[in-house]
């Protein structure tokens, strides 16, 4: 892979942290930590690896995205809106009474939203459906589940997990964003994960570990999920929470607080010397 | 002739009919196709028919998903799986974005029988009418049945229905027309009015006629789908006759009587008594003998009915 285009995709993952802390502090409530350590994977599905057309939101050929830890969607709107579904002011709106962009993602309301989440722990399985649906209508649509680390300790996903694989969708992928942390404390706290690729290995997954801040690693997995076509694929990509300010990283306060005027103006200034670096 | 034939097995080969003529639809169970009947459209469409194991909750989710892509999933199990272990997947994943879902849940209320309290929903109507974009059906005989499952699946967006696991002779005749939200007057009176859904409407009817052998004239209603409730037919009801007895095999909180009631409460009309579960869970018998056991039985709706006739 292209160097350039590497940093283009880490320059739009900075682009994206931005916008989301921006409208994060316009709303005074939602989620930072996991926003910000979602982004690279974001940038990489969006700008790079999903066959999608914001000009053509509801077409049918389109790759699907479900943002099954429905909570991160700042990061998500601020990448549709970068990526053109709708203006980069209307991000002003969220979580605001009438407003098009709601605390959780509404498909009913969000151009680029394919389903409605919010409750952990489902969105693997509509993501199966999606998979299913996709195989018997012989198109070629990939499915992309991203999951939160702490929904896992919903018994749904695991339930999904078994289905998935005795379906043998190989046209979903899975990805973690584990970045250990949850409302609570850290998983091993709250309720231990591993032996975490173990786990789904076992549940008949074919299993990717990478770095998910390593542009080229993400897009590697991506490409190592498409060349599986016997079984779904999971990429556990291990991320820090609050990724790219250093205050907020690893953070379990910053679950669900947002940055202060000042706070954001901070932040701002180290994402731009981070961006410059690229 | 009448045929005795369970809803559940009218669901079953309607289903079979639907599948034929429309090749979005498809069909998930939860390890109880041959319960529900959904096994004769897996024989026959096996490629559209998902097992999704004893997992309901991953299964509703799923339904959801599919319905994103154009399809129209029917998904089967007993109601008290469909409106509990999976209630919240139903509100969120399909209740919410208003997918095109179809719940169709088999063995509700105390005429499940031997299985006991655990495998009763006597709390699914009350439960899937609280949320929003549901609509609530409970037909009342195998031939409502089949017309119900192509009213449904004509219908864009989320339903609920319940459908009955006994054999019974049918109510009605085949050339009758379902229409969602549109209640059907099977007798018309003037001293009371009996509103019924699901198999209590053919004890209904046998209750008016009892009655009528003492000289009272009931008009009998089949409110086929709870929500949206054909408010008019209720609202009519209560201004041409003295009082409403409803009839249902589900608790008396939250389901068809509550639904009722909620309509006439802001007018002074006409009293209702409410007869179904009174907030106790069932246990296992025979179905009629549970029926009978739990107020069920005509001789009770007849003697509920007097109280309003005095």
């Amino acid at each position: 892979m292209e160097i350039i285009q590497v940093n283009e995709l880490s320059k739009k993952a900075y682009q994206i942290r931005k916008l989301t802390l921006e409208l994060l502090c316009e709303a005074k409530s939602g989620h930072t930590g996991g926003s910000l350590s979602e982004a690279d994977i974001l940038s990489v599905l969006y700008f790079s690896k999903m066959n999608i057309d914001p000009a053509k939101p509801d077409w049918e050929d389109r790759d699907r995205f479900i943002l099954s830890k429905g909570h991160a969607c700042p990061a998500l709107y601020a990448t549709l809106a970068l990526k053109g579904y709708f203006p980069l002011e209307s991000l002003s709106t969220l979580r605001k009474l009438g407003s098009k962009l709601q605390g959780h993602p509404d498909m009913k309301r969000t151009l680029g939203i394919d389903i409605s989440t919010g409750s952990l722990g489902q969105g693997l399985s509509a993501g199966l459906g999606m998979a299913l649906a996709s195989r018997l209508l012989k198109k070629q649509n990939r499915i992309y589940v991203l999951l939160g680390c702490g929904e896992l300790q919903e018994g749904q996903v695991w339930e999904a997990a078994m289905a998935a694989a005795h379906y043998k969708a190989a046209n979903l992928t899975a990805i973690i964003d584990y970045n250990r942390l949850q409302i609570d404390g850290s998983n091993s706290e709250v309720m231990e994960l591993s032996p975490l690729a173990d786990k789904w290995r076992s549940f008949g997954w074919k299993v990717i570990e990478i770095d998910g801040h390593n542009i080229e690693q993400i897009v590697n997995a991506f490409e190592e999920a498409k060349q599986t076509v016997d079984c779904p694929s999971v990429i556990i990509a291990k991320t820090v929470k609050g990724k790219g300010v250093s205050f907020i990283e690893n953070q379990v306060g910053w679950h669900g607080r947002v940055p202060t005027k000042e706070e954001l103006a901070k932040a701002l200034i180290e994402l731009d010397e981070r961006m410059k670096t690229l | 002739m009448k045929d005795l034939l369970s809803s559940r097995v009218a669901y079953g080969k309607s289903l079979v009919e639907l599948g034929k003529t429309n090749p979005k639809v498809v069909v998930l169970d939860a390890d109880l196709s041959k319960a529900t009947q959904t096994v004769q459209f897996s024989e026959e469409f096996p490629e559209r028919f998902f097992d999704m194991g004893i997992a309901e909750q991953n299964m509703m989710s799923c339904a959801a998903g599919m319905a994103t892509f154009g399809l129209i999933p029917f998904v089967s199990t007993f109601a008290v799986f469909a409106s509990m272990r999976a209630v919240e997947q139903i509100r969120n994943f399909i209740a919410y974005p208003k997918l095109n879902v179809k719940i169709v849940a088999t063995h509700a209320g105390v005429e499940v029988g031997q299985d006991g309290a655990t495998h009763q929903a006597i709390e699914d109507i009350a439960i899937l009418r609280a949320i929003p974009n549901m609509v609530v059906i409970a037909p009342a005989d195998w031939v409502s049945t089949k017309k119900a499952v192509q009213a449904i699946a004509e219908y864009q967006g989320p339903v609920y229905m319940r459908v009955g696991r006994s054999d019974h002779e049918p109510v009605y005749q085949s050339d009758f027309k379902f229409e969602i939200g549109k209640s059907v007057q099977l007798r018309s009176g003037k001293d009371l009015t009996i509103i019924a859904i699901g198999n209590m409407v053919s004890k209904a009817l046998s209750v008016a006629e009892e009655l009528s052998k003492l000289g009272f004239s009931i008009r009998v209603i089949d409110m086929h789908t709870v929500k949206p409730l054909d408010e008019t037919a209720v609202i009519d009801a209560a201004k041409e006759t003295k009082g409403i007895i409803t009839v249902e095999d589900h608790t008396i909180i939250g389901g068809l009587g509550s639904a009722v009631s909620e309509t006439l409460s802001s007018y002074n009309l006409a009293p209702v008594i409410r007869i179904g579960i009174q907030d106790r869970f069932g246990q296992s018998g025979i179905g009629d003998e549970l029926l009978d056991y739990y107020g069920l039985s005509v001789s009770n709706i007849v003697d509920q009915s007097l109280e309003i006739l005095k």
